[in-house]
């Protein structure tokens, strides 16, 4: 067990915002969350992150993923874009974590930056300068920098929007190669219905009134699901 | 060149200017870089404002101006950051505080002195500003931002490149911003005798862009923006004496050339790569 959420309760200033929600993060796990949005997919995810606290419920962390250890991927920011930096230290500030106050790398920071982009393939781009690379390439950086903070579970907060047809088909084999060969868990929240949900394991779809948390067959299944899918496809 | 240096290094006032130019003018480059890119570089314009508005009241009172403007101009910088989460839009806010205070610089000073040229020079910089007491100050204190930003790089890179991520990883990106701000802040006081309060932001940010233009690594450019702002002191400083025109708007003038070369040296290549 990597992750338990136990009937957890997030929001702002006293107001929730999503309510009762129950899941469990497993190694190997795949976890897409979807919903409309304002439904709180955002907050759930700052609350796994530990960014905020939730307002009541309980979440648990196994032994191999203490609170500080999650891979994040944001969602990218405007800055980022023209951001003068070499895909190495962009890479390089995933190994923050583990430092004190004075955060200089050492050579084992370096080798796991390098071991991280080796599995994303960008290894031959490390010298390339990230505003340069297209918007595949930029995430998959971004992946790498998140896996130098933990290998076992990473958090992705819509990793596809704004990529092309075939940056996005790339992605997701990149996101299932890690799944499948190093057995890295994932949880993504994705606006991308039908393009993640032959790839993930399990789904948790947050609207308003309701939740549905299953596999990704039931979710298909489910008249929730249906509705869904068949909602987007209008 | 090296006859009119060597004239120059004769006098002691000069000397001086020298001294504290070379250490804010790193200062301010390696700041910048960070502030450019974190979008605040309009924090820099609305505290050198506050500062001349600090400068002015100290004057009023008869106390030394960097004793009273440090931390006003510091406080200030706490404050701006505060806003800027706020109701109120930051930039807005920016704008609110350094007209308000560059107004009540303006009242002080034409109440108690008068404008003269010692105001002309507060605005627009000049070599004589310097006192003995505000050299060793500014040294100590320009080494101090210096070692602060180089312990803390990593960090700042991380927060810079992105706060989400950063925080994620248990990075008090809160308190790094804030660090930021008071050491521009510092930077900004030490050097806005010698610059000028409407100018002393062109310090921070010229360099930090023309760098951003030729470099692809921060790294590269960090360093790349220290020895730009820094030649462009030289030059600068030595044309101020050269044909007595305001210190601050010299560097000025030399900065927007370079900046100029660094935008066609940037077109030649995207040219060329296309």
């Amino acid at each position: 067990m990597l992750l338990t959420c136990d009937k957890v309760t997030f929001g702002y200033e006293n107001k929730a915002v999503i309510s009762d929600i129950s899941l469990q993060v497993d190694e190997g796990e795949y976890l897409c969350i979807v919903g409309e949005n304002g439904a709180g997919k955002s907050t759930l995810l700052k609350g796994i992150l530990g960014l905020i606290k939730p307002m009541s419920g309980n979440i648990v962390f196994g032994d191999q993923v203490k609170n500080a250890s999650i891979g994040y991927l944001p969602q990218q920011t405007d800055a980022q874009k023209e951001f003068p930096a070499t895909v190495m230290e962009v890479v390089l500030s995933g190994c923050l974590k583990q430092k004190g106050f004075i955060s200089f790398y050492n050579k084992k920071d370096k080798e796991t930056a390098l071991a991280n982009m080796r599995k994303l393939g960008v290894d031959h781009l490390k010298k390339a300068s990230f505003r340069n690379l297209s918007g595949g390439q930029q995430q998959r950086v971004l992946i790498a920098r998140a896996l130098c903070a933990t290998d076992k579970l990473l958090v992705l907060d819509e990793p596809v929007t704004g990529l092309d047809p075939t940056g996005t088909t790339e992605l997701y084999e990149v996101l299932r190669n890690l799944n499948e060969v190093y057995g890295t868990a994932i949880i993504m929240v994705s606006h991308d219905v039908r393009g993640s949900l032959p790839e993930v394991k399990r789904v948790l779809h947050i609207s308003f009134d309701r939740v549905f948390y299953g596999t990704a067959k039931e979710y298909r299944e489910s008249a929730f699901g249906k509705q869904f899918l068949g909602g987007a496809q209008e | 060149m090296i006859s009119i240096f060597q004239e120059m290094l004769s006098y002691p006032f000069l000397v001086r200017a020298f001294i504290v130019g070379v250490l804010v003018s790193l200062c301010a480059s390696l700041l910048g870089v960070s502030l450019v890119l974190k979008r605040y570089s309009m924090i820099g314009d609305g505290l050198s404002h506050v500062s001349f508005g600090a400068l002015s009241v100290a004057m009023a009172l008869g106390v030394a101006p960097l004793k009273l403007s440090l931390p006003v101009v510091t406080i200030v910088a706490v404050i701006l950051l505060r806003i800027g989460k706020g109701r109120m839009k930051s930039d807005a806010a920016i704008a609110v505080i350094s007209s308000g205070s560059l107004g009540i610089g303006v009242i002080v000073t034409s109440l108690t002195t008068g404008m003269t040229v010692d105001v002309c020079g507060y605005m627009f910089g000049s070599l004589l500003a310097m006192s003995k007491e505000d050299v060793v100050l500014s040294i100590a204190l320009s080494i101090i931002v210096i070692v602060i930003f180089i312990i803390c790089y990593n960090r700042l890179f991380a927060v810079t490149f992105d706060e989400s991520f950063a925080k994620a990883s248990g990075v008090k990106v809160a308190v790094y911003n804030m660090l930021l701000a008071i050491l521009t802040a510092v930077t900004i006081v030490l050097g806005m005798r010698m610059m000028g309060a409407m100018l002393i932001s062109s310090l921070i940010i010229f360099p930090a862009l023309t760098s951003m233009r030729l470099f692809g690594s921060f790294k590269a450019v960090i360093v790349s923006s220290a020895v730009i702002s820094l030649i462009c002191f030289f030059i600068g400083i030595i044309c101020s004496f050269q044909y007595s025109t305001p210190t601050g708007a010299s560097i000025v003038g030399v900065n927007l050339i370079v900046l100029f070369l660094a935008v066609i040296v940037e077109k030649i290549r995207k040219g060329r790569l296309a």
